[in-house]
């Protein structure tokens, strides 16, 4: 992923962010090596330990991991809303277009905020002030940072509910969040997301406090979206369905770091790491009869006390001594594979355990 | 597994065995629900509280549940599924209604009888963190039940018939002293399986009982309670929102919407020739985990979210959302077919398919091609 010559940011080589110049070569967001701690009293968490993904332009990037695993915190570093203390980006580098986010000060991180990158939670009755307008909160957005008239704001965020199919959305611009049901507060929170037209969403867990019928609605809708504005989203959760329906690549976490990406098909039909073989042995498919379930024996690690070597060695039935000695670094599960990273001392012979 | 434990709590797993499940009408159900319905009042009011309307939760929902079997209910939050649970345990009191266990009908026991019957009724719930008490040890909290139904276990047998039932659900025995926050989630839930087992249940109300758990996890305790089923014929009334973990489950499958029982049938009727308009969309809706099976068939998309249960549709509660209603009011003119939809309540019947549903104009239309499990 070298190039990024058809992300939008080529077209305009000279646009500046937060004062520093935006390298029309790089990728929209490269995140390297993020290393996220938080003190606590009973010892560092390392929530995120080396951490390196990709996304360009117009791309759908699913992480996809258990709680625990340290998915949101990575998504919290790159929004730069990690309450600190007790966390801290202790290493690594955030780079929007080349711009390394680590290194800005807070009052040019905020213009990066909501501007450039947004994100959607998964509950959005805590993530909506509940004693304000649901016009008022989308409103806000436009006034602070683009100083937008009063008016002319409330009149885009009723362009900007309809965009996102709130049924009359003029009329409900004064309506307080209680009075929507959870699928039209979550598109309340796209409509705010989207409110400064940003190149990256990311959505943290967006569907999972949402029925099936109307997670299909929402998924739909932030496909729609993506399709309309070429934004790249970074769709964070742990359910394997919905990755399959609308990633393009996928990024699966463990115990704080990435040990397998790669292209979905290549993903679901052969994973190349035993964690992701595991995964998949122990989802009921609702297309499937019969098969009994493989589960992953044990539960995911305390991240105070991470295994020695491969995190995933005691619960690994492929383990050797090896993984208990050697972490084992994320590189591709077989010489010359460029699309696929896996972080198994066995991958190449993983890589054939399911392959379909 | 020890042989104490195993003649502890055994009960009958020979009729269980779902191979010899000829016809299921002529057997004997283990509970039978006729018509059970569930308002809760609406009050407005702090001192004088008077009623403005009612919560229709539940409202004529009859089934019956088979020995050693899995009705899965299904539908999506608000649709009265865990109320049917609760009230059939009567953590809830029922506003009409019947349900036999063995003959008697549970909503007409007193408080004492009923106490005694849940010792055959057993309940496992959502929150494996909210259903133990944190101050109690596991050693504790498993043998509690033999407190309340005195006489199946005798005080200096206790201890060790803990540690079997731990050893039972693929816990280590030699932590009965610790206290559940000492424990992931998962090894919670088999905490509660213990607990609901300690009293030689016959049938089970399992209400989203993985629904928390991780995927990972998950697995671990669906076959946990597969294999309990296997071994001890205990039936299950299994209540969940996710259809695959349902489908993988469960013998028969329930769906319900708006405190309505829509279709009923065996696992693969309901899967792969469903009849219902909301059932083909809910199964439409349900991700599919293969990424190469995307938009392979149409989906189709529910408008709009489930209306107030305090003021359900007029004639089919469904209709509101219909993809059918809207389909063949487009597709009529002035002569429609939709009148029906609004004027009339669709009984849950035999409506000349193989199972019934409730619906006037039903007709199968296959969601999902199922392929078998890769050996």
């Amino acid at each position: 992923m070298s190039t990024a010559t058809t992300s939008p940011s080529a077209q305009s080589s000279t646009e500046t962010i937060a004062g520093r110049q935006v390298d029309p070569g790089a990728p929209l967001l490269e995140v390297e090596n993020l290393r996220v701690e938080f003190r606590l009293n009973t010892g560092t968490v390392v929530a995120n330990d080396g951490v390196h993904y990709t996304l360009k332009s117009g791309e759908t990037l699913a992480i996809l991991g258990e709680s625990g695993s340290g998915k949101s915190v990575s998504a919290q570093a790159v929004m730069g809303i990690i309450d600190s203390p007790p966390g801290y980006v202790t290493d690594g580098s955030i780079r929007y277009r080349g711009i390394d986010l680590l290194t800005l000060p807070e009052n040019q991180r905020r213009k990066v905020r909501g501007n450039h990158i947004s994100i959607i939670f998964q509950d959005a009755l805590t993530a909506l002030n509940p004693v304000f307008t649901v016009g008022f909160q989308i409103a806000e957005m436009l006034r602070v940072h683009r100083g937008t008239s009063k008016s002319d704001a409330y009149k885009a965020a009723a362009e900007l509910m309809d965009r996102v199919k709130i049924p009359a959305a003029s009329e409900r611009l004064d309506s307080y969040p209680h009075e929507f049901s959870g699928g039209m507060r979550q598109r309340v929170m796209i409509a705010m997301a989207l409110a400064l037209d940003p190149a990256i969403l990311i959505a943290d867990e967006p569907t999972t406090a949402l029925d099936v019928t109307v997670q299909a609605q929402v998924m739909d809708l932030l496909a729609e979206l993506q399709d309309e504005t070429g934004m790249g989203l970074i769709l964070i959760t742990h359910d394997l369905g919905v990755v399959a329906e609308v990633a393009d690549r996928v990024a699966v976490m463990y115990a704080g770091r990435i040990v397998e990406t790669g292209d979905i098909d290549d993903i679901y039909h052969m994973p190349a790491h035993p964690y992701t073989i595991g995964l998949m042995e122990s989802l009921p498919q609702l297309d499937v009869k019969g098969s009994r379930l493989v589960p992953i024996p044990g539960s995911p690690p305390d991240l105070t006390r991470r295994p020695s070597g491969c995190a995933f060695h005691p619960r690994c039935r492929y383990a050797q001594q090896v993984c208990v000695d050697e972490d084992p670094a994320l590189t591709p599960p077989v010489p010359g594979m460029d699309r696929r990273l896996s972080a198994c001392h066995f991958s190449e012979e993983a890589i054939n355990v399911r392959r379909r | 597994m020890s042989d104490a434990g195993e003649k502890e709590l055994h009960l009958g797993g020979g009729e269980a065995e779902s191979e010899l499940r000829v016809d299921l009408d002529s057997r004997e159900p283990v509970l039978d629900v006729r018509n059970l319905v569930k308002h809760f009042p609406l009050t407005q009011g702090i001192l004088f509280k008077k009623t403005i309307g009612h919560v229709q939760a539940v409202d004529d929902v009859s089934f019956k549940l088979f020995p050693g079997e899995t009705l899965g209910l299904v539908g999506e939050s608000g649709s009265g599924k865990s109320t049917v649970a609760r009230t059939l345990l009567r953590l809830h009191e029922p506003t009409a209604g019947e349900a036999f266990y063995r003959g008697r009908d549970l909503f007409k026991l007193s408080h004492s009888e009923m106490r005694a019957v849940r010792r055959d009724i057993q309940m496992i719930f959502q929150d494996p963190y909210a259903s133990l008490n944190p101050r109690m040890t596991v050693g504790d909290i498993v043998a509690e039940p033999w407190r309340i139904h005195t006489g199946i276990v005798g005080k200096n047998e206790q201890r060790g018939r803990v540690a079997e039932l731990l050893e039972l659900v693929g816990l280590n025995p030699d932590h009965i002293n610790r206290f559940p926050h000492q424990f992931s989630g998962g090894q919670r839930q088999r905490i509660g399986v213990a607990r609901a087992l300690a009293v030689n249940p016959s049938v089970i109300v399992a209400d989203e009982p993985v629904s928390a758990l991780d995927v990972s996890v998950q697995a671990q305790v669906v076959n946990l309670l597969e294999d309990i089923q296997n071994e001890f014929g205990i039936a299950y009334l299994f209540i969940a929102h996710d259809l695959s973990v349902v489908r993988h489950i469960a013998d028969r499958v329930a769906v319900m919407y708006l405190g309505r029982m829509i279709e009923v049938g065996e696992e693969d009727p309901i899967y792969e020739r469903p009849v219902h308009p909301y059932t083909q969309a809910l199964l439409s809706a349900a991700p599919i985990a293969d990424p190469r099976r995307r938009q392979e068939s149409d989906r189709i998309l529910l408008e709009g979210d489930l209306p107030s249960p305090s003021d359900p549709p007029s004639g089919c509660r469904f209709r509101t959302r219909c993809w059918l209603f809207n389909q063949m009011a487009e597709e009529d003119g002035d002569e429609s077919r939709i009148g029906k939809c609004l004027t009339d309540d669709p009984r849950l019947e035999d409506r000349g398919f193989d199972h019934p549903s409730a619906c006037h104009y039903p007709a199968e239309r296959q969601i999902i091609e199922t392929v078998e499990a890769p050996a």
